[in-house]
């Protein structure tokens, strides 16, 4: 979760913006709900208060959308990935997207593409590529290049193959969403 | 080289450029990937000439930065929270020894109740061990002021922390541009020690000092960091002509030319702060802030010339001195001596807890309409409190306090609010 903030915030330098992240500073246990902030912006960073309400939002674990009010701050036209083999529909979000927010939401098989092309359940790259797909914020090149500084290159390889299999995925399902 | 990294391995990469002899570390969080990236490099082959040293303790890390550095070399360690207070004693050694030591502090509250998060407690705790302390805004000032630490102690034979706050910024990823080995080598140059023990030329150090010398000794520690008021200006304008960037310096002043309303603060929350001073300066408000840099020495003729013509003057302080209020709020109105103008102290950020832009701008708000007390603790939850003081005064054995607030809040995972 930290490592997919941290990427993401390489991946918008090596584009010449300004990026922070940061983890939540959250309880140093495995298991534990865990979240972590990236702002991007075109001139330097100086805020230090936790994202508060963010114009996309990442679930990694898709079972906390019970626990939590995970959408708190989320604004109206706000981009929500859900790491998810499910459609919305299957998940009970069907009409939810569609109500007076207007997410624009969309689901990423990303533990599956990373057990797929990485052998591991390592889900954030892959919801970056996700990401990238949705918001234009990055381009996939850009987060092929921070994954690339993150990660030794065989390990690397598999998770650009995986970031860019999910960005082909939500790529497809963009229009639909933008709509 | 600008890179987009983690706060701690942008501290690590400057203590490597400035050739240390001797690392020794005791991990603790928030500060343990610090030493962590600098034990990589030793290993690595990166940084030559160094020996990382493994301690048993934070009370041995200190004592092993003490003998390297009266060998005679340059000598780094790095600590946070409870690990300063376990060296506390040697900490104290360290600058009555007059010994330049330069030691990274990962800024995180002191237990109990336990608190692995951000605040000041630990390094003002050590406010008055004879160190020199500077505040680090962001990690681009991080890593320059660690350059500056080791030039300002050798110079001056007086050891220097730099606090970084713990988790906001040792864990940040941000942009920072890391110089040149040699840049970094034209602004330090190699150590020339004032005491150095040498088995060709034996010298004791760690005289027994009685009554007859020991307010002669302690005075010219007190001078020495006056020295450094004039010294740490110095530094930064001659650290800004060769590396291109302001970084240090006593204090520095963000929009305060005609502000009624001043903030002052130390270290990272003075971003938040200049945020919502241009928020509310674009309302119309006449206010600005002051980010105090070196907090000891502390700069008493600088801070009264920031803040003289003002009405008002905030301190955010993330550190509580128990029983009074505030710890940076003294050498504020010490500064302010003979000035009338309405003084406030906000205790803010303890433990971890979130500074917002809206905390921020309700409180300053306040402010304004001289609406605060004199001692304003941000975000206090009144409910829990009056719940906590009504339930011990209706009976004796009420249990410990903190858990009992837990269980009132029903925290089940620790939040960042």
């Amino acid at each position: 979760m930290v490592s997919g903030a941290e990427m993401l915030s390489v991946a918008a330098f090596l584009e010449g913006r300004y990026a922070q992240a940061f983890p939540s500073f959250g309880s140093e246990r495995m298991g534990a709900p865990v979240m972590a902030f990236c702002r991007i912006d075109n001139k330097e960073i100086r805020l230090r208060e936790p994202v508060l309400a963010p114009d996309a939002l990442i679930i990694q674990d898709p079972t906390l959308l019970h626990q939590v009010d995970l959408f708190n701050g989320v604004p109206k036209r706000g981009f929500i990935l859900i790491n998810s083999t499910r459609s919305f529909a299957e998940m009970g979000l069907g009409g939810f997207a569609l109500g007076v927010q207007q997410y624009r939401m969309c689901t990423v098989p990303a533990t599956d593409l990373a057990l797929k092309h990485v052998g591991r359940a390592v889900p954030n790259v892959p919801m970056l590529g996700g990401f990238a797909a949705i918001t234009g914020v990055i381009t996939l090149s850009s987060l092929v290049a921070a994954i690339r500084q993150k990660f030794p290159a065989a390990v690397a390889e598999k998770n650009v193959a995986a970031a860019t299999e999910a960005f082909e995925i939500a790529s497809r399902a963009k229009e639909m969403i933008d709509a | 080289m600008l890179k987009q990294t983690e706060g701690s391995r942008a501290v690590a990469e400057a203590i490597a450029l400035c050739r240390p002899q001797v690392i020794c570390a005791y991990p603790i969080t928030p500060q343990t990937h610090i030493v962590e990236g600098l034990g990589e490099m030793v290993k690595g082959g990166e940084l030559v000439n160094c020996e990382f040293i493994n301690v048993e303790s934070e009370f041995a890390a200190m004592s092993v930065a003490i003998g390297a550095s009266a060998a005679g070399v340059r000598t780094y360690t790095a600590t946070s929270s409870q690990g300063l207070l376990f060296m506390a004693e040697a900490v104290y050694n360290a600058a009555g020894l007059g010994l330049p030591i330069v030691m990274t502090i990962g800024n995180r509250a002191i237990g109990a109740p336990i608190n692995i998060w951000n605040d000041h407690s630990d390094s003002m705790s050590m406010r008055d061990a004879g160190w020199i302390q500077l505040y680090a805004e962001t990690n681009q000032e991080a890593l320059d002021l660690h350059i500056q630490a080791f030039r300002l102690a050798e110079e001056l034979s007086c050891p220097v922390m730099v606090c970084v706050d713990g988790f906001i910024l040792t864990h940040a990823y941000e942009r920072v541009d890391v110089p040149t080995q040699e840049q970094v080598d034209v602004f330090l140059p190699p150590y020339e020690p004032r005491q150095i023990l040498d088995p060709a030329d034996p010298v004791s150090i760690g005289a027994l000092v009685g009554p007859e010398a020991f307010t002669e000794v302690r005075y010219l520690a007190h001078h020495k960091q006056l020295r450094a008021l004039g010294l740490i200006p110095h530094l930064a304008a001659e650290f800004k002509k060769q590396f291109g960037r302001g970084s240090g310096g006593l204090i520095r002043s963000y929009r305060t030319e005609d502000a009624e309303t001043i903030v002052v603060a130390l270290g990272s929350l003075n971003g938040t702060v200049q945020e919502v001073v241009d928020e509310m300066r674009a309302r119309g408000s006449l206010i600005g802030s002051v980010s105090i840099c070196s907090f000891r020495p502390f700069p008493l003729a600088a801070s009264r010339e920031a803040l003289m013509h003002a009405k008002r003057v905030v301190v955010l302080e993330k550190c509580l001195a128990v029983g009074l209020g505030g710890i940076v709020s003294d050498g504020v109105r010490k500064s302010l001596s003979g000035i009338v103008l309405n003084g406030y102290t906000v205790i803010a950020g303890l433990g971890g807890r979130a500074i917002t832009r809206g905390s921020l701008t309700r409180l300053f708000e306040d402010a304004e309409r001289d609406e605060l007390e004199q001692v304003t603790f941000l975000d206090l939850n009144a409910d829990v409190i009056s719940y906590e003081l009504e339930r011990e005064s209706k009976a004796r054995r009420t249990g410990p306090t903190a858990e009992a607030i837990l269980r009132r809040i029903g925290t089940v995972a620790s939040g960042i609010g």
